[in-house]
């Protein structure tokens, strides 16, 4: 059984119990635990089960490559699914849950899939369920569902908060143990600007656990001291618990701060995600242990050896009383040194090389530890945990020689650098036989900006795994000044390369060898794979679900890969390795959105009135970032009655409209004009100061992108107004004409939309509320329809344009935006007498609608054209040019045949959906029925009392009266006369009084 | 005139830095020939200041001009002398290529102050600011909108965005110095 052990532990406080709970069962553990540690000192080794087959699963690693023991951190808001317990620090009142069983960890029915394993071999999904097609749907994706996954989804809206930040460096190195701090420390010195990160809670990484010497001095004690001189460095920023998780283009770092997951609620924000901009990024990212493929090796309590250590070092854990270790390289006979050490049973170590020598297995055997050599495992014994191991011949099939009881076996296959980073942006790796493993290729780095490298491998990241090699290997990755520090080890004999133990397994033996535990992958089922035609590692990959999973297969790719290789009868590079991609590990989504929650999830727009609208009960509605008033909803109201009333007063008495949205671009210089005639179908230049026109913008491919009225402000300026939601957009495709084609064109142009907030004084009594205003002459002589004048009014600086959008007397009067809510409070006030009442955009549609104008976005889509609208008389025939003049003269341009615009009026007086299809004869070449005609714009008329619309129908204008049909929801079909599309005051009288 | 506010009101949040809206500001958008004389001459004039080089601002009393790109200046000084001040560079740029503009109106400016004040921006805005002068503007974005920011004083950033905005920046602002998320101790 595993648990605390009485001395040692350099990373827990004895003297600070935390208190936890693991499926409810109340725990104890010491202030710096990992939760891995604090449930191995509880003897839990059982804390999950498996995705597929459900099979009972402990802790295997003791870092970031856990592929296993993931649980249900937190409760309520604060759950979150997935979390890897050796990642995981324990805290006061820790709550965990494991997953994916049912109903109980201990006793779960799933496991049944295992003893169906057979039934369920890779690609079993694809074969099984391709056939019958509606079973997908309604017997096997709900059946999947339900047994396949792991966490559960948080139910509660999250209560912390999470942030980003920018931070800038000459050096961003990833990676806290020796050979960070060694890269750390020689950059540095050497005056550069570092920026050191480290994933854990703690600097040094495994070399003082590992009992190196450095310097002459302890690895706990170098660190210390490495630690102490870079936190005297002001050119040098450190962060614990902060992983870089990702390495992009140009040298750009994402970093992962878990800032408050070991303290949740105190304030802070609980992850931070740093976007650095860094020179050079140096991973230091270490390496990780290998599994060893031999049968059982997911019962719990088999784990890597080197993660047996950590735990007896770090935390004063033993996970076992008495323990196997099965190697194929030196470094695991240091597990049996510190389990000898902390006064624990190491049975034997089973050495899957013929002959083991070397300075480490020497130590062991001075112990009195037996060491096997040329023994493998023929399989693990136990269910839940492990009872024992029996023993072969590495070089036979199985046969077992001896069993040897014992509760925890620890296993090493070799180390494989941790590339990550170094590959996410193209770092290229190679293959080394000797070591058996991809470690970086230095002359294929990932390049940054100018083809320089923009990344390098320091310490066993870059392959070098002896202590003396990792801190010169980071000495020189960090530029090399200086001296490097100095370590002395024992020799180490070379490792032989084991993928399956024992090498002659049969199926029996491949069935329960674990490569992908998270995904349940097993040898046999890449063997399988192999069989079946799957030559490519990526192909390979998918099919089985080796190294999809969570931990991207951060145990199972190379073993993986080497069956596969294996199979395959090539050598390993022959097939390659699939390539890292971030992150790292896991982040969380909060981290990627950062600030941008709740009330500052987006920018709003919003106009000098908006508190107003807001405190009448405006009914918002967004038009792009901007936020307007829909209508204004009176106690009683639903949002059609207030929209009625609205139409009805404004054509009755006055309608104010909050304007301000509308952009106004202002345009200058001796091409100004010039300029205006390219970009609207219209003529510009021409005309006279003080007067306004309708113009027409489209693209060069001749359709229509933008409307609004044209102002002759002086001489040499005009002001251009735009739609609310193409402000931006007409703005930048001026500057982009002017600055890409017409460059030396003498146009100035600025955007003046936020600069004035513009009230539509609108309706029969308009002129009577600028009149009380006063200050300016606004009579039909002085101030004519579509003309403009500045002034002053009521005491506001305004310019007056005698404009409509809705076909009644209508003033738009625009003042500075910081006394547009003053002036919009001078209006109401000013009006109250004449009935004035706010209006909405919905009024200003229906207003408009009833006019047959048109709305950019709603008559337009991107498709249509001038043409199609009867906007002929806004396009010039006289100019030689303008953007889109050619496009609009091609065949399909000019077919008489296009959808073009009219009205549309019920037979029965209903409104039509919108985007409503009319129905034509017969079915096109894929068996749709064929169609003439689409609504665009389509209203309740409160005026005339009947639904109206506007819409794009074959041949439209030549078929006034034709009736229409449009089906409708619920196989109606609604009739449609085809009509002018000006249905009220077609002669404009109303406007122009 | 009397009439006019800012977007906030002089809105103002203390958390382990003070974000402040700082009131109307007279701001001129001059677009022309940074390089000619006339323009130096007209600005000089108007201002007291020199034509500020590429991402450089330059001071003179009430009055300073942010370089905003090769053919645009932001001159920002007191809100009532901003109209006067586009007559004066009108008139005095009459004939040239040249358009002077009041865009006091169109937005909002921001103080950020207090001995961490460069933490709130750092959330916020993809800018080194250890590195940056004391005479450097930079025109870059506050999360999701655009703004300019400059050094206004020992241990205080001003930053202008489009006034339409005014109440998301200073949300961002106000979310990036609550206490508790400082990024570096001490």
């Amino acid at each position: 059984m595993s648990a605390r052990l009485s001395r040692g532990g350099r990373l827990i406080d004895r003297r600070a119990p935390v208190t936890f709970r693991f499926d409810g069962k109340p725990m104890t553990g010491f202030a710096g635990d990992t939760l891995a540690a604090s449930l191995l000192a509880n003897d839990q080794m059982l804390v999950g089960r498996s995705f597929k087959y459900h099979r009972p699963r402990g802790i295997v690693a003791s870092g970031a490559e856990e592929p296993n023991a993931l649980v249900g951190l937190g409760q309520g808001p604060r759950f979150e699914p997935n979390q890897r317990v050796t990642t995981t620090e324990t805290f006061e009142g820790l709550t965990a849950i494991s997953q994916n069983h049912w109903p109980s960890l201990d006793y779960d029915i799933g496991a049944v899939n295992g003893y169906l394993s057979r039934f369920l071999p890779a690609g079993f999904y694809y074969k099984m369920f391709l056939w019958p097609r509606p079973f997908w749907k309604h017997v096997y994706e709900p059946f999947i569902r339900q047994s396949a996954g792991l966490g559960k989804v948080p139910q509660e809206a999250d209560a912390d908060r999470y942030e980003q930040a920018y931070a800038f460096a000459d050096l961003v190195v990833a990676g806290g143990g020796i050979a960070g701090l060694t890269a750390a420390l020689t950059a540095a010195r050497a005056g550069k600007r570092v920026i050191l990160l480290e994933q854990t809670a703690h600097w040094g990484g495994r070399a003082p656990v590992d009992g190196d010497e450095i310097d002459g001095m302890a690895a706990d004690l170098w660190v210390k001291n490495a630690v102490q001189a870079l936190e005297g460095m002001a050119n040098v920023t450190m962060r614990l618990r902060t992983m870089v998780s990702g390495l992009y283009d140009h040298g750009y770092a994402l970093a992962y701060e878990r800032v408050a997951d070991h303290t949740p609620g105190d304030g802070r924000p609980r992850h931070r995600l740093w976007r650095i901009r860094a020179g050079k990024v140096i991973a230091a990212t270490g390496a990780i242990e290998r599994p060893l493929s031999f049968a059982g090796n997911d019962i719990p309590g088999v784990m890597l050896a080197a993660a047996v250590r950590d735990f007896v070092v770090n935390w004063a854990v033993s996970p076992g009383d008495r323990s196997v270790v099965v190697t194929n390289n030196d470094d695991a006979y240091r597990t049996a040194l510190a389990l000898a050490d902390a006064g624990l049973v190491v049975a034997a170590v089973i050495d899957a090389r013929p002959s083991v020598t070397g300075d480490l297995p020497a130590q062991v055997r001075a112990r009195g530890i037996r060491v096997l050599e040329g023994r493998g495992i023929a399989k693990v014994k136990g269910a839940k945990r492990v009872t024992g191991v029996a023993i072969c011949a590495q070089q036979g099939e199985g046969a077992v020689l001896e069993e040897i009881a014992c509760d925890v076996v620890a296993m090493s296959g070799g180390w494989s650098p941790v590339v990550h980073l170094w590959s996410h942006c193209g770092g290229k790796l190679i293959w080394d036989a000797d070591a058996s493993m991809f470690r970086p290729d230095a002359a294929r780095p990932p390049t940054g900006d100018a083809g320089q490298p923009m990344a390098a491998t320091a310490g066993a990241a870059s392959g070098a795994l002896q202590t003396a090699a990792v801190l010169a290997d980071a000495h020189a990755a960090a530029g090399g000044e200086g001296l490097a520090p100095q370590a002395t080890g024992p020799a180490e004999a070379p490792m032989l390369p084991v993928w399956i133990m024992p090498q002659g397994a049969g199926i029996a033996l491949k069935s329960k060898m674990w490569l992908d535990y998270q995904n349940d992958v097993k040898v046999s089922d890449v063997q399988l794979a192999a069989r079946e035609g799957y030559e490519s590692v990526e192909h390979t990959k998918r099919y089985t679900t080796l190294g999809m999973a969570t931990d991207q297969g951060k145990l199972s790719n190379i073993n993986g890969l080497a069956v596969l290789s294996h199979a395959l009868h090539q050598e390993i590079p022959a097939t390659g390795t699939t390539t890292f991609r971030p992150p790292y590990t896991p982040i969380s989504l909060g981290s990627i959105g950062g600030e941008a929650r709740g009330e500052i999830f987006q920018p709003l727009r919003q106009t000098p009135m908006h508190d107003w609208h807001s405190a009448q009960g405006a009914y918002w509605e967004p038009v792009g970032q901007w936020r307007r008033p829909y209508c204004y909803k009176r106690s009683g109201e639903t949002a059609h009655e207030a929209v009625n009333r609205e139409v009805i007063n404004t054509r009755s008495n006055i309608g104010l409209l909050d304007a301000s949205t509308l952009g106004k671009i202002l345009v200058k210089g001796a091409d100004a004009g010039r300029f205006l005639d390219m970009l609207y179908t219209g003529v510009m230049s021409t005309l006279p100061v003080g007067k306004c026109r309708y113009g027409l913008m489209c693209n060069d491919n001749g359709f229509l992108i933008d409307d609004g009225v044209v102002v002759r402000m002086s001489e040499d300026s005009w002001l251009c107004h735009t739609t609310t939601g193409g402000a931006d957009r007409i703005h930048a495709h001026m500057e982009d004409w002017l600055q890409c084609e017409w460059w030396d064109w003498k146009v100035h142009t600025a955007n003046l939309t936020e600069q004035y907030a513009q009230v539509a004084i609108v309706g029969p009594k308009a002129r009577m509320l600028l009149e009380k205003l006063g200050g300016m002459d606004v009579s039909r002589e002085a101030l004519p329809f579509m003309t403009y004048a500045e002034g002053t009014l009521g005491g506001f600086r305004a310019r007056v344009f005698r404009i409509s959008f809705s076909g009644e007397l209508s003033y738009e009067v625009a003042v500075p935006a910081s006394e547009g809510l003053a002036f919009w409070e001078a209006c109401v006030a000013a009006g109250a007498e004449f009935g004035a009442m706010p209006y909405g955009t919905e009024a200003l549609h229906v207003l408009r609608a009833e006019k047959g104008f048109i709305m950019i976005g709603d008559e337009t889509d991107g498709t249509v054209i001038p043409q199609d609208l009867g906007l002929g008389w806004a396009i010039s025939k006289k100019k030689a040019d303008y953007l889109g003049k050619r496009a609009q003269e091609r065949s399909h341009m000019a077919d008489p045949n296009r959808w073009k615009l009219v009205g549309l009026e019920t037979l029965d007086g209903s409104v039509l959906p919108d985007g409503a299809l009319a129905v034509a004869e017969g079915v096109n070449a894929n068996g749709q029925q064929r169609t003439q005609g689409r609504v665009t714009s389509t209203y309740h008329s409160p005026v005339l009392k009947k639904g109206i619309a506007m819409g794009l129908v074959l041949n439209g204008p030549g078929r006034m009266g034709e009736v229409l049909d449009f089906p409708v929801d619920d196989g109606k079909v609604v009739q449609a006369r085809i009509v002018d599309q000006v249905f009220y005051d077609k002669d404009g009288e109303k406007q122009n009084v | 005139m009397s009439n006019a506010v800012s977007a906030l009101a002089g809105r103002s949040y203390s958390g382990f830095s003070t974000v402040r809206e700082a009131g109307l500001v007279g701001m001129v958008t001059l677009r022309g020939d940074l390089e000619s004389p006339e323009l130096a001459v007209a600005v000089l004039a108007a201002t007291g200041c020199a034509v500020p080089a590429q991402r450089r601002r330059t001071v003179a009393g009430d009055w300073s001009v942010c370089w905003m790109s090769p053919d645009e200046l932001l001159l920002v000084g007191p809100y009532a002398s901003a109209p006067g001040l586009v007559d004066q560079l009108t008139a005095a740029l009459a004939g040239q290529h040249a358009l002077a503009v009041d865009v006091s109106d169109a937005r909002a400016s921001f103080r950020v102050s207090g001995p961490k004040a460069a933490e709130v921006l750092m959330k916020l805005c993809p800018v080194d600011f250890s590195a940056l002068e004391a005479d450097e503007v930079r025109r870059t974005r506050l999360a999701q909108i655009a703004a300019a920011l400059w050094t206004s004083g020992p241990e205080e950033y001003s930053l202008v965005c489009f006034r339409s905005v005014a109440s998301y920046a200073f949300g961002v602002l106000e979310n990036a110095a609550r206490p508790g998320s400082e990024l570096f101790s001490g």
